[in-house]
């Protein structure tokens, strides 16, 4: 087997040291009735051709939106990920490295951390961000459970315009116990009114900035109210290349900023992994969950960084832990940051203007087709479409013809029947007007 | 200003570096810039761009008229300036000043840092897998969602276990996971219980997840051989308690023999089972934790299943589950349906789940790989992969039980415990003993953990090092143990080992300075 060096000759030597006659007898401890002495039930090892051969054919089984026009958002976009990202993750000291708990070994992980902390505490206007989360929805649901400790009250408000995934990951990780989780139904005609739910018990609101319909709007007079209401304020952003072209949550009274950092650098794969960022205001600190890496200097008086703030985590807390999280998203944090090195400034803010002139292009011509109408006036680079007819039925259609349309509101709100006739629509810098074209012929088509 | 390829077209504003640190730099070093040779000193980011630069090239923006509904982001943000070679050659220097299963043995126990094959990289970055939507309509995913499927019929086979949640995004949201199927299923039995059995030994995400969940911890003591008390845990049990939460093998790195017991025991009061299979690779191919009477167990596919583990994620930490609690498991899962797939994502089709625990369905590039390493393996090389690990752990036992302390009697599993009595009286800490090991080329072994013995090393030194790797690795512990021994009564050189590390890119770092007054970010120089 390639993976493992071992010969014969060194496990007999090797025994012989430990003073053992066999490999069975180290196994001695394991009760008699849950050996497993015959072979499992699998197949046995393959090389390296057969196993690639058999992915292969898994891949080939799956209509890859690289090949056709792809309109799919819903909080996990296509953008172009440059070749440098790839090859500089794969690097052997970032890629086969653990967590920097030796901090003189791992300056590498560590300056990285800091400076993806910075970058994303620059991007959502906020004054601190952790090493990173699982990914934008369990970010969520962590943010409510600061929430709850920082006003030590119980109930958090979750606007209808959150995407469903982080209003059902927020209610099981932060409802879990004491069911005060309150999601608002979905509502299309922007009529949600989140100050009337607040009250002496609220933690928190949980707003989406562009929503999950991709609507934008301004939080400031919330947030006002909110704090008002003694309550933290909490943004969740699923497009992260929306603050190239937005204001920043921060710049509107934000409390706490949850994101989904996908879009730069990690590719899609299915849904995971991806990477949540989690920044807030310096005062919440402490009740910050995640890791955090901070600067310092070393014996010499040299400026360097250690994971730091840890008496919140759950190896010196345990049970008293701000979270049970344990890993970050070390390798997704590292493309993400690479990739915003690259653009910069000036590349960042260019994409998203990119990003929105093509969605606003597209969305014209959309809703330019008879029958068709535009549910949101604002957004960002996603909108949603008002169908005459079933949209998952048209979505099915569409994939048939090998142009992935966007994604059906009964795939997000199956329960609701309101939301069975919307396509959420996202364009990004790769869809060319081709794509368009091929979109607005086909859904003309089949609305007809 | 850009041109239309996104290029600057103005000359730069200067540059933002940071002299006060090329300073502090270069007098430690004594050298000009502070480099030493290859080891080169690297700026934050932020002190190296300028504005305007850009290391991406974008064609013009469409001219269009905003629809941003009055919200256009009004002022700069702050990010640096880079062309291209000057990012590579940031990260490529940061790169250099870590350590690396690459480079060499990383003994950290209870991490299982074993060699992660590159196969399973180039597979996970295939066009059809690494670039699929997860909202794609499920026709056009068939392939990924059979891919799901396979890695789900391994990991049943392997655990002997009748499902499998593969949701959750590592370990400890694994524990969350478990901890939640098994609260739903006492509410469903309209029996809300209080309080979590949980071993001294276990690790910190253990209570920590028991507690989110809503439950007391209770601890449980560990016997003088390193395993739960039997008769502690029985005299704990009653009707109050929920589960138990035990890992097998523990942190000590030994089997805990009483494991049927256990199960009986919490069994007996209407409790359930959790396992933390942090340490399955010991395990693998030959123990069955459906045969120890577990109810749920998550396995980290970056251990046993050697996913990278990337400077701290992202992992993967899918739960098996018992008969008993697997109608509790969270959505979504991938269900079969004659010759196609089908996620189930609407509680309407799984009433009894706990629901939603993570966006979309999974760490599925973790899933390929972790797939591709279990073929590649097969059952015949899994299995010794479990036999080759003991085997490694048991032989650096045996190779430095005369010159360290092991705690406990062996045989061990896949890590071997030593604490800190052959330090006493030499001036050396665990920690000092760490520390020198970096100037000797390895990375420390796992330190102060678990808390059940005195400043423990624990030394998991997985089934991919060679004999000759590990033979090294031991010279180098043996050495140093023996010149840590030598500082007893004033001998010595014990600077060699409090002053330590002294030739890593940094020596010891403030840690007291950094929590007291915490530097989170870069600010820009005012």
């Amino acid at each position: 087997m390639r993976y493992l060096p071992l010969t014969a000759d060194d496990r007999a030597a090797m025994l012989g040291v430990i003073g053992a006659a066999s490999v069975d007898e180290l196994f001695a401890d394991v009760p008699g009735p849950a050996r497993l002495d015959g072979p499992l039930d699998l197949p046995p090892h393959q090389g390296e051709w057969e196993v690639e051969k058999a992915f292969r054919a898994l891949a080939g089984r799956n209509l890859s939106p690289s090949e056709v026009p792809s309109f799919l958002g819903a909080g996990a976009y296509r953008h172009h990920i440059p070749a440098s990202v790839d090859h500089l993750i794969q690097r052997s000291e970032f890629l086969t490295s653990y967590t920097p708990y030796q901090p003189e070994i791992a300056q590498g992980t560590l300056q990285h951390l800091f400076e993806f902390q910075s970058q994303v505490a620059l991007l959502t206007g906020m004054e601190v961000a952790n090493a990173s989360m699982y990914d934008g929805a369990t970010s969520c649901a962590e943010a409510v459970l600061m929430a709850k400790r920082q006003t030590r009250r119980s109930r958090a408000i979750l606007s209808g315009g959150l995407h469903p995934h982080y209003r059902d990951c927020t209610r099981t990780m932060a409802g879990f116990v004491d069911h005060g989780v309150e999601a608002l139904p979905l509502d299309l005609d922007g009529s949600e009114d989140l100050a009337a739910h607040l009250g002496k018990d609220v933690a928190c609101v949980v707003v989406q900035y562009p929503d999950v319909l991709g609507r934008v709007s301004d939080l400031t007079a919330l947030a006002e109210a909110v704090h008002a209401a003694g309550a933290l304020l909490i943004v969740a952003v699923t497009e992260i290349v929306a603050l190239g072209a937005l204001q920043p949550p921060g710049a509107m009274g934000a409390d706490i900023v949850v994101a989904e950092g996908q879009s730069l650098g990690v590719p899609l794969s299915f849904g995971g992994p991806y990477v949540g960022l989690f920044a807030t205001r310096e005062k919440f600190l402490r009740q910050m969950p995640g890791r955090l890496c901070g600067e310092t200097v070393d014996a010499d008086g040299r400026r360097g960084y250690v994971l730091t703030l840890s008496a919140r985590e759950q190896h010196i807390r345990r049970e008293k832990a701000t979270s049970n999280i344990c890993t970050n998203a070390g390798l997704c944090a590292l493309a993400f940051s690479i990739h915003l090195s690259l653009l910069g400034e000036a590349g960042y803010v260019r994409l998203a203007q990119i990003n929105h002139g093509k969605a606003v292009q597209a969305a014209e011509r959309l809703a330019a087709i008879p029958g068709v109408t535009l549910v949101n006036q604002g957004f960002f680079n996603e909108f949603t479409l008002k169908l005459p007819k079933d949209a998952a039925a048209v979505v099915e259609a569409l994939a048939g013809k090998r142009i992935l349309a966007g994604v059906p509101g009964a795939r997000l709100w199956p329960e609701n029947p309101a939301a069975a006739n919307l396509l959420l629509v996202a364009v990004t810098e790769l869809n060319d007007d081709g794509d368009v074209d091929a979109l607005v012929a086909a859904l003309a088509a089949e609305v007809k | 200003m850009l041109n239309r390829q996104g290029r600057a077209t103005q000359p730069a504003v200067a540059p933002s570096t940071d002299p006060a640190a090329d300073a502090t730099f270069a007098r430690a070093a004594g050298t000009i810039l502070g480099h030493r040779g290859l080891d080169h000193e690297e700026r934050l980011i932020f002190e190296l761009g300028e504005d305007g630069r850009t290391g991406v090239d974008l064609p013009e923006p469409p001219k269009v008229e905003s629809r941003l509904g009055g919200l256009a982001r009004q002022g700069g943000i702050g990010l640096p300036g880079l062309a291209e070679p000057q990012v590579v050659r940031h990260f490529v220097r940061l790169s250099r000043r870590n350590y690396a299963i690459d480079l060499g043995l990383y003994p950290l126990g209870s991490c299982t840092m074993k060699h992660n094959p590159r196969l399973n990289e180039k597979v996970a970055r295939l066009s059809g897998l690494g670039d699929i939507h997860p909202l794609q309509p499920q026709s056009t995913v068939q392939g990924a969602l059979e891919l799901i499927e396979r890695l789900a019929g391994w990991i049943m086979t392997l655990t002997g276990m009748p499902a499998v949640a593969m949701s959750p995004a590592a370990g400890a949201h694994g524990e969350l996971c478990g901890l939640m199927a098994i609260h739903a299923a006492h509410v469903a039995k309209g029996d809300a219980r209080k309080r979590v059995l949980v071993p001294e030994s276990a690790h910190g995400t253990n209570p920590a997840t028991a507690a989110l969940c809503g439950y007391v911890v209770d601890p449980v003591p560990a016997t003088a051989d390193g395993r739960i008390d039997l008769e502690a845990f029985r005299a704990k049990l009653g009707p109050d308690v929920a589960a138990v939460m035990l890992t097998n093998p523990n942190t000590c790195g030994l089997f805990e023999r009483d494991v049927i017991a256990v199960a009986e025991g919490i069994h007996s009061v209407g409790g359930y089972f959790y396992c933390d299979g942090a340490n399955f690779n010991a395990i693998v191919g030959r123990v069955r934790p459906g045969d120890l009477g577990i109810d749920a167990m998550h396995l980290n596919l970056h251990k046993t299943f050697s996913t990278p583990h990337g400077g701290g994620g992202p992992g993967s930490g899918p739960v098996v589950f018992s008969d008993a609690l697997k109608d509790f498991a969270p959505l979504p899962f991938v269900r079969r349906e004659g010759d196609a797939f089908r996620l189930v994502e609407d509680l309407r089709e799984a009433p009894k789940s706990f629901g939603r625990m993570k966006g979309y369905h999974g760490q599925m590039g973790m899933f390929i790989r972790a797939l591709a390493y279990m073929m590649s393996h097969g059952g015949d090389g899994l299995r010794q992969v479990a036999e080759d690990a003991v085997l490694a752990a048991n032989y650096v036992m045996a190779s430095l039980k005369d010159v360290m302390t092991p705690s406990f009697d062996g045989p061990c599993m896949h890590e071997a415990l030593f604490d800190d009595r052959f330090l006493k009286d030499t001036g050396v800490t665990t920690l000092d003993f760490a520390k020198a090991m970096i100037d000797q080329g390895f990375h420390p072994m796992t330190m102060y953990f678990p808390l059940v013995v005195h400043g423990a090393l624990l030394i998991e030194p997985t089934e991919t090092e060679s004999k000759d790797s590990i033979d090294r690795f031991v010279l180098v512990l043996r050495g140093l143990a023996e010149q840590a021994i030598a500082c007893r009564d004033g001998g010595g050189d014990p600077a060699a080992f409090t002053e330590a590390p002294r030739l890593a890119p940094r020596r010891r770092l403030d840690e007291t300075r950094a929590a007291r007054t915490p530097v989170l970010r870069w600010k820009a120089p005012v």
